[in-house]
């Protein structure tokens, strides 16, 4: 039998190990990206349209499209998903159909990408003759976001103690008033942070637009929600994997962009999350 | 008047509350809608377990058997390669690193959760699929083994965040019994948190593995894309996922090979309905 002490040691020293297995690749990905994308970075790169075969010029299309659609996303996620909240907080019992509920958000959540993709296309696409556009594209991203606003508004919704609303209640006001006037202004920063995470995850995927909506080269913007887009995860395939000789300088660029993007938005909803934690304890 | 618009929203409430429930049918009725169609012609059986997946020659064949070993062979390779490293990462975080490390390691976790998968496909492309090919002098290195190198970082966060919370959420009275009773800090972990934790670690292996059959973007780069029943994992493969996005955008709605796709869509479908609906009971009985 070997000491326990030596045995800790060799242990932990593998656990050390396994922790740095996952945290050094995360940032030498990063590093990698910033040190060979940031010189593609200029005014010019992010304001003019894709040129040449999309060899030169920059990526405002797909940047301005991965905004549409994400705006698009949340105009329909946001309130959805905080109803939705509202009712698993404020007015489900705790029964069979909220055990439901629970299991469908989960499933929602777990649902792969591309499965998402494929419903828009039946769904948006086809059967109600959207066409391939921005609006079913938003529709798609909408519905895939939805479980993180719902996860993250209830989670803040029942971090709002109950005093308030029965302090409320007894002063007359009714229950739509209360949840209005003195549950939601009180959850306000924890709706934010999903929201953010929601904007964070539909900016970033791929799959569900690839049908729905994305645009391979389309070097205009687009007019009405009824047109397509170039959006920045597709730009960032198409490059890198359909089109030849596209230099690297041009595609760690794209990826730049794309990664800050979804990494600044990250950090305001750390941030929001931070100081929701520190308020609480009202 | 009041009293109708509380009814008004009340109900609105409710229909949004239900909507997760709604969505979720409505993906499953379209998925079967269009996927069923295919069993026209294809038996089932064919298209579970037929070897050959020709979706454009005449007449053309929907096995998907080559697509699942792929994404079986792949699978096997990220959970072999994500599980002991996720599941010491998450020990390391929940009872060793300092408070700083701690902090420290789970912004980085949640950094990677956030970079997009395409990104990631992009980087598996561009570095990792140089270096395999290099490393074991292979003709290329898109092949199973690149995606599951790729897959294993990408099922990280979803197995460290879930094996974490299962670890803290073991009392401390069992921890402070056997420390009392004289266990260096690793006896109380291997022999107590561990086997403790065990529905939950479970759970974070099944969510994990989830993530990584449902994975699209990452996978169809990297991997090669080459619809046959692989024999190596040094080879290129071709996913579920990388099948439906390569191919979708090519198809002639309402064609065969579009049922087929949309078939491909219910299988996956179902795999995660059921990891996703077993981890929450796994984790249910944990509380």
């Amino acid at each position: 039998m070997r000491n326990p002490k030596t045995t800790q040691k060799i242990a932990f020293f593998f656990l050390f190990l396994s922790a740095m297995l996952v945290f050094l690749p995360v940032i030498f990905i990063i590093f990698v990206i910033i040190q060979k994308g940031i010189g593609a970075i200029n005014l010019n790169f992010l304001l003019d349209v894709p040129r040449n075969g999309m060899k030169a010029g920059g990526i405002f299309p797909a940047i301005v499209g991965t905004i549409y659609l994400v705006f698009g996303a949340i105009i329909f996620a946001l309130p959805v998903g905080v109803l939705a909240a509202i009712y698993l907080s404020e007015y489900s019992k705790n029964n069979y159909l909220n055990r439901i509920i629970r299991l469908a958000i989960i499933n929602l959540a777990g649902v792969p990408s591309v499965v998402y993709g494929l419903f828009g296309l039946a769904l948006f696409v086809n059967f109600l003759k959207f066409g391939v556009c921005i609006l079913s594209g938003s529709l798609t991203l909408g519905i895939m976001i939805l479980p993180v606003i719902i996860t993250a508004t209830r989670e803040a919704l029942e971090n709002v103690p109950k005093i308030f609303r029965e302090v409320s209640l007894s002063l007359g006001a009714t229950k739509w008033q209360t949840i209005r006037y003195v549950v939601l202004p009180n959850a306000l920063s924890g709706i934010l942070t999903g929201v953010i995470l929601g904007i964070s995850r539909a900016a970033g995927e791929t799959a569900p637009i690839l049908f729905t909506v994305a645009a391979f080269y389309l070097p205009y913007l687009p007019k009405s929600i009824f047109e397509q887009v170039m959006a920045l995860p597709y730009h960032l395939y198409v490059i890198s994997t359909q089109v030849p000789n596209i230099s690297e300088k041009i595609k760690y660029g794209t990826a730049l962009v794309l990664l800050l993007l979804v990494l600044f938005m990250n950090l305001i909803a750390i941030i929001l999350r931070h100081k929701f934690r520190k308020k609480k304890s009202w | 008047m009041k009293k109708i618009k509380e009814f008004l929203i009340e109900k609105i409430i409710f229909l949004c509350g239900i909507a997760s429930i709604i969505f979720v049918l409505l993906i499953f009725f379209f998925l079967l809608k269009e996927g069923l169609s295919l069993f026209k012609t294809t038996p089932i059986f064919k298209f579970l377990f037929g070897k050959n997946w020709y979706p454009i020659s005449e007449p053309p064949e929907f096995g998907i058997l080559p697509l699942l070993c792929g994404s079986f062979l792949v699978t096997i390779g990220a959970g072999i390669l994500s599980v002991p490293v996720g599941i010491g990462c998450a020990i390391y975080i929940a009872y060793i690193a300092p408070k700083k490390i701690k902090e420290l390691l789970k912004n980085t976790i949640e950094l990677l959760a956030a970079i997009p998968s395409v990104v990631l496909g992009f980087i598996g492309i561009s570095i990792l699929s140089p270096f395999i090919k290099n490393i074991f002098n292979l003709p290329t290195g898109l092949t199973a083994l690149t995606g599951s190198i790729l897959l294993a970082l990408m099922a990280m966060p979803t197995i460290v965040s879930i094996a974490e919370d299962a670890f803290y959420s073991i009392p401390k009275s069992y921890i402070e019994a056997a420390t009392s009773l004289g266990a260096t800090r690793w006896q109380v972990i291997w022999r107590v948190c561990i086997p403790s934790a065990g529905s939950g670690l479970l759970a974070a292996i099944m969510l994990g593995i989830g993530r990584v059959i449902g994975e699209t973007m990452a996978v169809m780069m990297v991997t090669g894309n080459a619809a046959i029943i692989p024999k190596s994992i040094f080879q290129p493969t071709r996913t579920l996922t990388a099948t439906i996005a390569a191919e979708m955008g090519e198809v002639v709605v309402g064609s065969e090979h579009y049922f087929a796709l949309f078939a491909i869509g219910i299988v996956l479908f179902i795999i995660s309905f059921v990891i996703n609906v077993s981890a929450d009971i796994l984790l249910h009985k944990n509380k």
